[in-house]
């Protein structure tokens, strides 16, 4: 090849080293989580380590059977209803923020830092703060308001960045032709700016399924006697481990990348219509 | 003539120069006649704004606020009664005997203290890791991967463990870490142990380990995205002038990324301090983090001694946060 200059060398190989490294990387984050799909099919004599005494689905059925940890079937519907909530409420929140944020207005500074505090702030500052809180006034917390309440405040600051990325790169002329033409606010924005704005919305609701679904500090405190899926998960695990938990591991995380994938055919395909 | 080239045409007046020498310049019409009938457009900014702003305030800042205040509350036992009194941070930071000359450790820190102090350090142990970790990644995927529908694939694919639950990704270090656990299985087969280590698990190991898998992809993110702003023709330009690769890397990419870095790093850092969980799982509960202390507090119903140590886990946090920002701009990023 002409193009194999001591430098080109140089840069293949330096690529290799990072591509090598990125791969390691990888089995460093994945690793695990193979291991425990693999010996979560542990025969019924096996353990939660390798060697694999044979090959069964004898934990997975074990997970499915009655005797299961916890009440896993209600404890998984909770935290489905909590995570398509939090979507909806931190999609819809997220979107009128940046909105707003696209106009300058007293204390957006502050409210900006208000939103991304929610980032910052520790989930089991609070759950502590809310749950005290609670205590004092008298009301006993339910996942279905004090755990959506703290997990909005958590999953907003991802959906308000990706909102505030989308109309970044907005064409604001786009809605001003619609306004010369006549169209009031609400026709714009129906016809004009939703259709165009509904790839990042689908993205900032995907961040507020997935947070909330495997979200646990955040609920520790709040859920009030009524587990979501990751308590379940917690409190099983101060039981003697077993392949059972590493089933519902690997159904769990199965069903959390099946969402993404949802997430990624749909707002390829919404996308391309907005183009 | 065109109609568009009589359009465009600069009259003499506006085309005389506007500055020091010459003609006046010319009068600029002020569009206020326009503006004043046309309303700025868009939905009001207080319908936009109010949801979210009353949320939070009920669910961000309540909490918040409300652990300052219980933490000057008097514990009764079974629950508390307002009150300001300071005892319950005079037990957070001095234990029975301190400053006592007989005792013989009476310069010895609170336990609190100390978990608070170990709880920052593992922090920062992680932190440094996950620098280590994912500068490079970030650095891979946003200059050497040219394509960008490989570098989004392949940031996705890294990243996608976030949105995965971290209970579950860290009980998956358990079959890697044991005696009977891969790293050992493997560490025997080549013969570089003749035994199985136990020190693996239930470990500061483990422990970091553990840790840096569930929290780098987290600095990976804003370094990626700093890296990605970078403007390719600087480099181009350095590489002109005759600038060794290293030169490029310490005078322009590194500067550059700097507030990326910066925001990984907070974001690390506030994870980790306010982490409890992961430290039951893979370090069988031998160590506690101020988070546990948080927990074991309210469990027992002494809110206001929860409360105090959730504050000077606040504070902590702030003292970091406000460290990584003096040493770092990250304005131009936001």
């Amino acid at each position: 090849m002409a193009r194999s200059t001591p430098e080109h060398r140089r840069k293949a190989r330096v690529k290799a080293g990072f591509s090598v490294y990125y791969v390691i990387f990888l089995i460093f984050v994945y690793g695990p989580m193979f291991a425990m799909f693999t010996l979560s099919f542990q025969g019924p004599r096996g353990g939660v380590t390798f060697p694999m005494r044979g090959l069964s689905f004898y934990w997975w059925e074990k997970l499915t059977g009655p005797s299961a940890v916890g009440d896993l079937k209600s404890s998984l519907v909770r935290s489905l209803v909590l995570a398509i909530v939090v979507m909806l409420i931190t999609a819809l929140f997220s979107t009128m923020l940046a909105m707003a944020f696209r106009k300058r207005f007293r204390g957006s500074g502050a409210l900006f830092y208000a939103v991304m505090a929610g980032l910052m702030v520790p989930g089991v500052l609070l759950s502590l703060g809310l749950a005290s809180l609670l205590r004092v006034v008298g009301i006993p917390p339910g996942w279905w308001y004090s755990g959506l309440g703290v997990h909005v405040v958590w999953t907003l600051p991802f959906g308000f960045l990706v909102m505030m990325a989308v109309f970044n790169r907005f064409d604001s002329r786009l809605e001003e032709a619609a306004r010369d033409m006549g169209a009031d606010e609400w026709t714009v924005f129906k016809e004009v700016t939703l259709p165009l704005i509904t790839p990042g919305i689908v993205a900032a609701g995907l961040f507020g399924f997935t947070l909330s679904y495997d979200e646990f500090a955040r609920t520790t405190l709040l859920s009030g006697g009524q587990n979501t899926l990751p308590l379940d998960i917690n409190a099983s695990l101060t039981q003697r481990v077993q392949p059972t938990l590493f089933a519902l591991g690997t159904a769990s995380t199965l069903f959390s990348l099946l969402m993404i994938g949802l997430f990624i055919v749909i707002y390829t395909i919404l996308y391309r219509r907005s183009r | 003539m065109t109609t568009l080239e009589s359009f465009t045409k600069i009259t003499p007046a506006e085309s005389a120069p506007r500055g020091l020498i010459g003609g006046a310049p010319a009068a600029y019409a002020e569009p206020k006649a326009e503006r004043k009938y046309r309303r700025e457009p868009g939905f009001p900014v207080p319908i936009l704004i109010a949801p979210a702003t009353i949320w939070l305030i009920i669910f961000l800042f309540l909490p918040l606020i409300s652990i300052f205040v219980f933490s000057f509350w008097k514990s009764t036992g079974h629950g508390m009664t307002p009150a300001f009194t300071l005892q319950h941070y005079r037990d957070f930071f001095v234990t029975e005997g301190f400053f006592d000359p007989k005792q013989p450790d009476f310069l010895t820190p609170s336990v609190f203290i100390r978990t608070l102090w170990t709880t920052f350090r593992f922090t920062i142990t992680v932190m440094a890791i996950c620098l280590v970790l994912a500068y490079p990644l970030a650095y891979f995927l946003s200059m050497q991967v040219q394509d960008f529908k490989w570098q989004l694939a392949l940031f996705l694919l890294a990243m996608v463990p976030f949105w995965t639950s971290y209970l579950i990704r860290a009980v998956a270090w358990l079959p890697m870490l044991g005696r009977h656990g891969l790293i050992n299985e493997f560490l025997v087969s080549i013969g570089a142990v003749d035994e199985p280590v136990s020190f693996f698990l239930y470990s500061e190991f483990s422990y970091t380990m553990a840790l840096v898998q569930l929290y780098v992809v987290l600095a990976v993110g804003p370094i990626f995205f700093s890296l990605a702003k970078i403007d390719r023709t600087l480099l181009e330009a350095a590489r002109d002038m005759g600038a060794t690769p290293f030169q490029i890397f310490r005078e322009i990419i590194a500067p550059l990324s700097l507030p990326g870095v910066a925001i990984g790093m907070i974001f690390v850092f506030v994870m980790i301090m306010g982490e409890f969980a992961t430290a039951v799982v893979v370090y069988g509960g031998k160590t506690s983090t101020t988070g546990t202390v948080i927990l074991n507090y309210y469990a027992i119903a002494n809110y206001p001694f929860a409360a105090v140590n959730a504050f000077m886990l606040m504070v902590a946090m702030m003292i970091g946060v406000v460290v990584i920002l003096r040493l770092v701009d990250i304005r131009k990023e936001l």
